[in-house]
């Protein structure tokens, strides 16, 4: 009996991994062929191997442009971040100030609270009176206000984690403030650094409302924008275009998790994303 | 940790944290507060330029509850959230660790390394992967289930973005039970076996008292962030006829679609209150986490 039951539950388990596994990687399978297959309907069918694809996205006049329109904006959050986070958290690490821990707690409470969804009319507005609508630092500012606060916590979490002896050595020998936050603690917490900074370039990369309620001009639109502009042109997609583009544009922030956890060890983290 | 080594004082203090502070303010607390008055007003953009905005009390408020549009919308994002986020990534992550707690190599890692995947890639390419899979004409899904020539995202587009979820959320809840499990000491689940415990039994007497606090908190952050989610826009823009057109959707159609900002602020403001109540909910938790040792 015992057996019997035994037995029927390997096989359950087997069989819910395997139905698993294939939901999850049937649409990967498709975005690692359909770009190289000469003729990709969506079809499952043996795909006829070609490059000419990636030759038709170069060609394309928003394709690479947006791609390169993510770097600015992902790298430009990601430096705005990490640096004003870097110095906010040392600060609130190393002296007392009157109300520090409320502070970051409703800071921390607001990001998660004032999203996308709950502020794009304000954040619309807001950008059109600054004059920050079709420009890459609307959308750097934005994903940078929201995300500064989370970026605190865990910057001070680091900071905090670090002796502080070798800081009062520095100041002794005539040491400046900033000088002993680059030199000093900056080495130390770099793997707290490089966590928010991926962390970041993730949002920015995947992120969608934002980029599309701020920008409307196709020239500064970043991939994920592009990306939807692609197949909702004209009716009839082109799929080897937007396979071959989303290939493209998936790798850098696949290649970028495999790079910062080989490299600082960090597995996957809870809030990486979002 | 107040030790000032550094010799920052307090005035440094403040410098360095002053810009962070600004940034903050400027994008992500003024728009909280300004989406509040933008919701008592009537505001509507037209063209490019807005007209003049009249403060118009609670009117956007009482429209909405009485317009079915909106009511609707409100009962799909239960929808997608109950069933994406609820039963589908905490259910499906549980099921996922709870199948996978005793097994090692590589059959692990390529469900693990599938599904991490599935997370780090780019909303949008994951959207567009799901067009394409449920395309009508010959699409992957419909060779595959013999199914023909079957809308999915026409006919079933609460289905379609509810799967579409679930395949992009899952690893997180995976990850969260599965380090979860490491706290349920295997002894404990074997003398219940032994016992004659069913696994029902054990999941519900051995497993559940262990990691009730992740389960929480994996169903709090899980329906925070699919309640706030605007991909799905990316698949059926909320059509045909508003079927899918849960809250996120409803207010971009409404403000900056069709232009009525005022009423769309007036949801949104909805929106950050219900969000207020999840994060509450959760930093109460973590809180009181803190406090239980273990």
């Amino acid at each position: 009996m015992n057996l019997v039951r035994h037995v029927l539950g390997r096989i359950a388990s087997a069989v819910f991994l395997a139905v698993v596994v294939s939901f999850f990687a049937l649409p990967m399978l498709w975005l690692a062929s359909a770009p190289f297959d000469a003729h990709p309907s969506v079809t499952a069918s043996l795909p006829e191997f070609t490059l000419k694809n990636f030759r038709a996205i170069l060609d394309n006049p928003y394709a690479l442009g947006s791609i390169g329109n993510s770097v600015v904006q992902a790298g430009g959050a990601a430096v705005l971040v990490v640096v004003l986070a870097a110095l906010a958290a040392y600060a609130l690490s190393r002296v007392r100030v009157p109300g520090r821990d409320a502070l970051l707690y409703v800071l921390l409470l607001l990001s998660s609270v004032v999203t996308g969804t709950a502020a794009m009319v304000p954040i619309f507005e807001l950008a059109s009176r600054l004059d920050l609508i079709d420009t890459h630092l609307g959308v750097v500012l934005t994903v940078s206000g929201g995300l500064l606060p989370a970026a605190i916590f865990i910057l001070k979490d680091f900071m905090d984690a670090t002796p502080t002896s070798y800081e009062e050595s520095a100041r002794v020998f005539g040491a400046s403030p900033l000088q002993i936050l680059r030199h000093i603690v900056v080495p130390l917490v770099r793997p707290g650094l490089a966590t928010i900074a991926v962390w970041a370039v993730a949002n920015v990369w995947s992120g969608f409302l934002l980029q599309y309620i701020l920008l409307r001009d196709p020239d500064k639109s970043p991939g994920s924008v592009v990306l939807y502009t692609l197949y909702t042109e004209g009716g009839q997609p082109n799929l080897s275009l937007i396979s071959t583009f989303s290939l493209l544009y998936s790798l850098p922030v696949v290649l970028m998790y495999l790079f910062v956890s080989s490299r600082y060890g960090f597995r996957f983290h809870g809030g990486i994303k979002r | 940790m107040d030790t000032d080594a550094a010799g920052l004082g307090r005035g440094r203090a403040v410098a360095f944290t002053l810009p962070a502070l600004v940034l903050i303010g400027v994008f992500l607390i003024f728009p909280a507060i300004w989406t509040i008055y933008l919701g008592l007003t009537d505001y509507r953009l037209t063209g490019l330029a807005a007209a003049d905005p009249r403060l118009v009390g609670a009117d956007n408020y009482t429209a909405a509850l009485g317009d079915g549009r909106f009511r609707n919308s409100l009962w799909l994002t239960v929808q997608f959230v109950l069933g994406s986020a609820i039963i589908g990534q905490a259910g499906l992550g549980f099921a996922l660790a709870w199948t996978m707690r005793d097994r090692r190599g590589p059959l692990r890692k390529v469900v693990e390394a599938l599904v991490l995947l599935s997370w780090i890639l780019p909303g949008s390419v994951v959207a567009f992967l799901w067009i394409a899979l449920l395309d009508r004409d010959g699409g992957t899904l419909n060779t595959l289930l013999g199914t023909p020539g079957a809308a999915w995202l026409l006919d079933h587009p609460m289905l379609s973005i509810i799967v579409f979820n679930v395949w992009r959320g899952t690893a997180f809840s995976m990850m969260l039970y599965s380090a979860a499990l490491e706290n349920v000491p295997p002894s404990h689940l074997e003398t219940a076996r032994l016992a004659g415990a069913s696994t029902f039994q054990q999941l519900r007497d051995v497993v559940l008292p262990r990691i009730k606090g992740h389960v929480l908190t994996n169903v709090l952050l899980t329906s925070l962030w699919t309640f706030n989610d605007f991909t799905p826009f990316l698949l059926t823009a909320g059509g045909p006829e508003g079927r899918s057109e849960i809250l996120s959707v409803y207010i971009y159609n409404v403000a900056l679609r069709d232009g009525q900002l005022g009423a769309g602020a007036a949801v949104s403001f909805l929106v950050l209150l219900i969000n207020l109540v999840f994060a509450l909910a959760y930093l109460r938790l973590l809180r009181d986490r803190r406090e239980v040792p273990g």
